[in-house]
């Protein structure tokens, strides 16, 4: 057991893409919203009144479209830019007051505030919490607990339940009544507790939170893995998972959208394919890795049972690891054309970069021409330079195509508000 | 200096900006590889100072700042154009008299925030506008302060 119980807190957004939205159009103030994935597809974010109507998270638009008409749901394609931009400023303000951040996700980061216990963390809490309402005017919870696992648990509970007013601190409630808030919530809440595992748990009689911190560590582990006992020990207040705060690099990279409209040809496909292996590239060496090989698919639409479908897909191993555009688009477009066959109406396209490893660890081939490579790299620096200054896609290769009609159906997406000034949000002076 | 001086000037000073440096082509690697000095050595070298940097000036709190497009006239009476640009800062205390964002019926408005006997009150600074009274039941939302307005005068 840990000698000092930690305080470990998660800073969560409220309905993170919808209340961006809200801070840039105040005539959404109370209002429903939804959001959309990419290509308009699915709903992928809704505000709490939306919640409250019963419609749920992943669903194709298709079907609850004449419901969000029925109830006036403003409706908006994903405007990730923005979303990222409000995402830094959540993160960067949280980090004044807490040194020791692992951000999480877009919307949401752990702290280690066991170094802060002299003051009163439910108060800290309240400030970080008025604080960002104050600079970004996004809302969001706080939940702090002894592990990562209970401060998810608190972040719950925060949510939920009107009494914390926004902040739950778990360190502070006594043990039986903790015990009893837990027999309230069900498994499925349970940090790493997905849909698969929350229905073996039912089954073996773990319905609540109560039951499964109860549960034999030991026993769980042999029945499902040394994940569920880590999950069991973090519900009893044993910090097992520790906050990373430098977030490890991906041992993979995927690029993959839908297409607005079917595509056909083998030289649209070739367009999406080299946009997006451009985006792994860039996003590859930002991470400082070099990829081995290359995964190319496509995919026609699975909805469409009528039609013929095909959805092949090619791994295509690299001659030597790199991380230079120009080579992953040629492997990339090999492996395309390789499985590429006209008649088909393709839906989606993607491509992975595979067996990543740190860059400049490679082992220098017999033949490599080191003015070959040195070249490679500077053109790769310039490019990236360039585009970070001036803005993405400012210089591109020329494969990813002009015209683009295979791009992606934004057709509700907002401005971007924060990031391009003849985007800015308008204040009348009248 | 000759057109073509100029020319590789420009070519010079494109390729430091994104971090290059023309690389001489094989053959005419000089000999020595360390730099020899030549000259007198400036005498402004423990006197360099940053050149000024109006993001620094204008944006204090960079997460809480955010940039808004005046559309209409109502403020010109306190030097606030058509088309001006808005540093708004989230992060300042709301005080009587600050220009601030307003939303008001679904819309960002900029005006004088006035504190009376009668309450709030958002107040135009051009006579041909009136003056909004926040009564007790409105919902006034102040949005954030103005710090300054950035007017063009040359296209």
């Amino acid at each position: 057991m840990a000698l000092v119980n930690r305080s470990i807190a998660l800073v969560d957004c409220n309905n993170f893409y919808a209340s961006c939205e809200r801070v840039f159009n105040p005539a959404l103030k109370g209002k429903p919203i939804i959001i959309l994935s990419n290509n308009d597809g699915c709903v992928i974010a809704r505000s709490q009144e939306v919640k409250d109507l019963g419609i749920k998270m992943g669903v194709p638009w298709f079907k609850v479209q004449s419901l969000a008409k029925y109830h006036r749901i403003s409706t908006f394609s994903s405007n990730y830019t923005l979303y990222a931009d409000m995402s830094n400023r959540v993160m960067k303000i949280i980090s004044e007051f807490c040194p020791d951040q692992e951000v999480y996700s877009i919307d949401e980061c752990f702290l280690d505030l066991t170094g802060f216990k002299h003051l009163a963390l439910t108060d800290y809490g309240q400030r970080i919490r008025s604080t960002i309402n104050k600079f970004v005017g996004l809302p969001v919870c706080i939940g702090i607990g002894a592990s990562k696992t209970l401060a998810k648990l608190a972040n719950h509970l925060a949510k939920k339940r009107s009494f914390f007013d926004g902040v739950c601190d778990l360190n502070t409630v006594k043990q039986d009544a903790l015990d009893g808030l837990f027999s309230e919530i069900s498994v499925g809440e349970v940090w790493g507790v997905g849909r698969r595992t929350e229905k073996r748990l039912v089954e073996l009689g773990i319905h609540t939170v109560l039951d499964l911190k109860r549960a034999s560590p030991r026993a769980l582990r042999k029945q499902f893995s040394v994940v569920m006992e880590r999950t069991v020990r973090e519900l009893n207040g044993e910090s097992c998972i520790p906050l990373e705060e430098i977030a490890p690099p991906k041992k993979q990279l995927i690029c993959s959208r839908g297409f607005g409209a079917p595509v056909f040809s083998l030289s649209a496909l070739s367009e999406a394919v080299t946009s997006y292996i451009t985006r792994a590239a860039e996003k590859l060496r930002c991470q400082r890795s070099v990829a081995a090989q290359v995964y190319v698919f496509i995919h026609t639409n699975p909805f469409k049972k009528k039609e013929p479908q095909y959805s092949p897909g090619r791994l295509v191993p690299l001659p030597e690891p790199t991380d230079d555009t120009r080579m992953l688009i040629n492997t990339a477009l090999a492996g395309l054309r390789s499985i590429y066959r006209p008649g088909f109406a393709y839906k989606k396209a993607g491509v992975l970069l595979d067996d990543l490893s740190p860059s400049g660890q490679q082992q220098k081939g017999l033949f490599d021409n080191m003015g070959t490579l040195q070249h490679s790299k500077s053109l790769m620096q310039a490019i990236d330079r360039i585009n970070n200054a001036m803005g993405s896609g400012t210089i591109k290769f020329l494969g990813e195509g002009l015209e683009k009609q295979w791009k992606a159906k934004a057709e509700k997406k907002t401005r971007c508000y924060t990031t391009r000034i003849d985007e800015i949000p308008v204040a009348y002076a009248v | 200096m000759k057109t073509s001086d100029l020319k590789n000037d420009r070519k010079e000073s494109v390729l430091s900006l994104i971090g290059l440096k023309p690389e001489p082509s094989s053959g005419e690697w000089p000999v020595f590889t360390s730099a020899i000095t030549a000259g007198f050595p400036s005498p402004a070298d423990d006197y360099i100072e940053n050149r000024i940097d109006l993001n620094e000036h204008l944006v204090q709190h960079k997460e809480a700042t955010f940039f808004l497009r005046v559309q209409g006239d109502s403020m010109t009476g306190l030097g606030i154009l058509n088309n001006d640009l808005l540093v708004v800062d989230r992060s300042l205390p709301i005080e009587d008299g600050n220009i601030v964002i307003a939303a008001i019926d679904g819309e960002f408005t900029v005006k004088q925030l006035v504190h009376s006997q009668k309450g709030y009150m958002l107040k135009a600074a051009n006579p041909a506008y009136q003056d909004i009274i926040v009564g007790p039941e409105d919902d006034l939302e102040v949005w954030g302060v103005v710090r300054w307005a950035i007017h063009k005068l040359w296209p």
